[in-house]
């Protein structure tokens, strides 16, 4: 579904994935654990096409499509998804108003109807429901006033809605409670763990793993993966730490 | 009203065009409303001339005691759009201004108010937000002057403007002139661009960027016109601003943009093969 080669990217004219390459298959949960300043964000944004993130070598496709080559909101369209580490707050557009708009717009990227208001309510009742959000949050302005668990509930209730092929999920676990935690782990499996999908968890700790199980690890050091392994991986890097690990 | 063609050293003139301005001086006398005590009104100006003209529309205000004016004010058209209002508050009354100026090419758009709060216990609230392309102006002065006398005068003024081009400008001029010691008038004013990081954001869940920056820009003038009370009133000069909006966003779009726009259906293969 993914592939990376040898990607290399740089913000600000310093280089911060250094020849990256991975491939994910449909069905695949992959974990990507690193240290900090690694480049596991970069990894997100590049893939997700933020301004700002030059590429400078290397390609990705995903599907069959030249990713690379997409505007952000194609990349979307084409059926990625990128959960915020930091989810933005828009004053003044309701959570309802954003997550239709961002909806019906991919559907009409794909030549789809887009859904009536009813049809639209229904299902976003139903994901904040099965992500124990309160309902009337759909309602508040998009992330502001949330707390950092709500903001990330909130990613999910909106990967829930756009039913992504491919979603890559930055620090989805950092802010969140213990019981968050397992909502927000319970939220993508089911709504990522298919056959046809994939998931790409960017993540610090074991601990998201213990509710999200991957079937892959990396270990991202130094703007490149330095390491690959079953889960067995991530619990010998929450032993022995990053240090010996991606030596 | 004077009959010399104004110069920049009037104030209430200091960013207009005053090329413009000759060309249509001397202008009407202005339009008097006179509330009387204990009662409202409430008027919708929608300034949509033709982007050649020259539009100046002038208001003269008199709240007697207890009196309510709610004014709203669309202002967009025009070479110059220039609307201005002048407020006499008696004891115990309030003024009410919500508006937004959304100008693009070479639009000059102006709004001018000044309260005179002569009297104790008056109110004004004005909230203004100005949305600029191309190499428009656009200026909002509010001046409030506070008599001696007149104690416990609350005045608010809230200024914002957003610009979609390095070339547009704003000016946002507050102006006290307060004479009393009890009262309070608060001013706030910014000028910005579009957030990045909510562009990207949006982005990433598949809204196009043009659509992003309508959706950013419509929240921006918020909730200015909500206080309209007619609600087919209140529609018309929504669908207004927005149409405005719209003009300006699409003659604003990068070039970068307009690619990304135009190649927004990858070529070739569908969903089922990903």
């Amino acid at each position: 579904m993914l592939k990376i080669t040898d990607l290399h990217a740089e913000i600000d004219g310093k280089e911060i994935l250094k020849g990256l390459s991975l491939t994910v298959k449909a069905g695949e949960i992959h974990a990507i654990m690193g240290p900090n300043g690694a480049g596991k964000s970069t990894l997100g944004y590049v893939l997700g096409g933020r301004p700002g993130y030059e590429v400078t070598a290397g390609s990705v496709t995903f599907g069959t499509l030249d990713l690379l080559a997409l505007a952000p909101h194609e990349r979307a369209a084409a059926g990625l998804f990128l959960g915020f580490q930091y989810p933005v707050e828009i004053p003044g557009v309701s959570n309802v108003q954003f997550l239709r708009e961002s909806l019906n717009a991919q559907r009409r990227g794909r030549d789809e109807k887009p859904l009536s208001g009813a049809e639209f309510l229904k299902l976003a009742r139903a994901q904040a429901d099965a992500l124990s959000m309160d309902q009337e949050m759909l309602k508040r302005p998009v992330n502001v006033g949330f707390s950092g668990g709500e903001k990330k509930r909130n990613e999910m209730v909106q990967m829930g809605i756009i039913n992504p092929m491919l979603a890559i999920l930055d620090e989805t676990d950092s802010g969140l409670d213990i019981d968050a935690l397992r909502v927000v782990g319970d939220g993508i499996n089911r709504i990522m763990r298919k056959p046809d999908k994939a998931v790409i968890l960017i993540t610090h700790y074991q601990r998201l793993l213990d509710y999200v199980a991957p079937d892959f690890v990396h270990v991202l050091a130094g703007g490149r993966i330095v390491r690959s392994g079953g889960p067995e991986l991530a619990l010998e890097l929450e032993r022995e730490g990053y240090a010996g690990v991606a030596a | 009203m004077s009959v010399a063609l104004p110069t920049r050293r009037d104030e209430a003139w200091r960013y207009s065009d005053l090329e413009a301005v000759a060309s249509v001086w001397p202008v009407a006398a202005a339009d008097v409303i006179d509330v009387p005590a204990g009662t409202q009104v409430s008027r919708v100006i929608v300034q949509d001339a033709a982007t050649d003209a020259v539009a100046i529309r002038d208001y003269r205000v008199i709240l007697r005691e207890g009196a309510t004016a709610t004014f709203h004010v669309l202002n967009t058209g025009g070479q110059l759009g220039r609307v201005t209002i002048d407020v006499t508050c008696h004891e115990g009354s309030h003024f009410e201004l919500g508006a937004a100026m959304l100008g693009g090419g070479a639009q000059t758009l102006e709004i001018v108010t000044t309260l005179n709060h002569i009297e104790p216990n008056s109110t004004s609230n004005q909230v203004v937000r100005s949305v600029l392309g191309g190499r428009a102006t656009g200026s909002y002065l509010g001046k409030v002057a506070v008599a001696r006398h007149a104690q416990k005068t609350d005045a608010s003024q809230s200024v914002k403007a957003m610009l979609l081009t390095r070339t547009a400008t704003a000016n946002a001029k507050p102006e006290l002139e307060i004479y009393a010691d009890d009262v309070k008038c608060a001013h706030g004013a910014t000028v910005g661009e579009l957030d990045a990081n909510a562009l990207f954001y949006l982005a990433s869940r598949g809204i196009a960027p043009a659509e992003a920056k309508a959706l950013l820009l419509r929240a921006f003038i918020g909730s200015v016109f909500e206080g309209i009370a007619d609600d087919a009133e209140r529609a018309r000069v929504e669908a207004a601003a927005q149409g405005a909006l719209e003009r300006m966003l699409d003659s604003s779009l990068s070039q970068r943009e307009r690619e990304g726009v135009r190649s927004a259906k990858p070529s070739g293969k569908g969903e089922g093969d990903l």
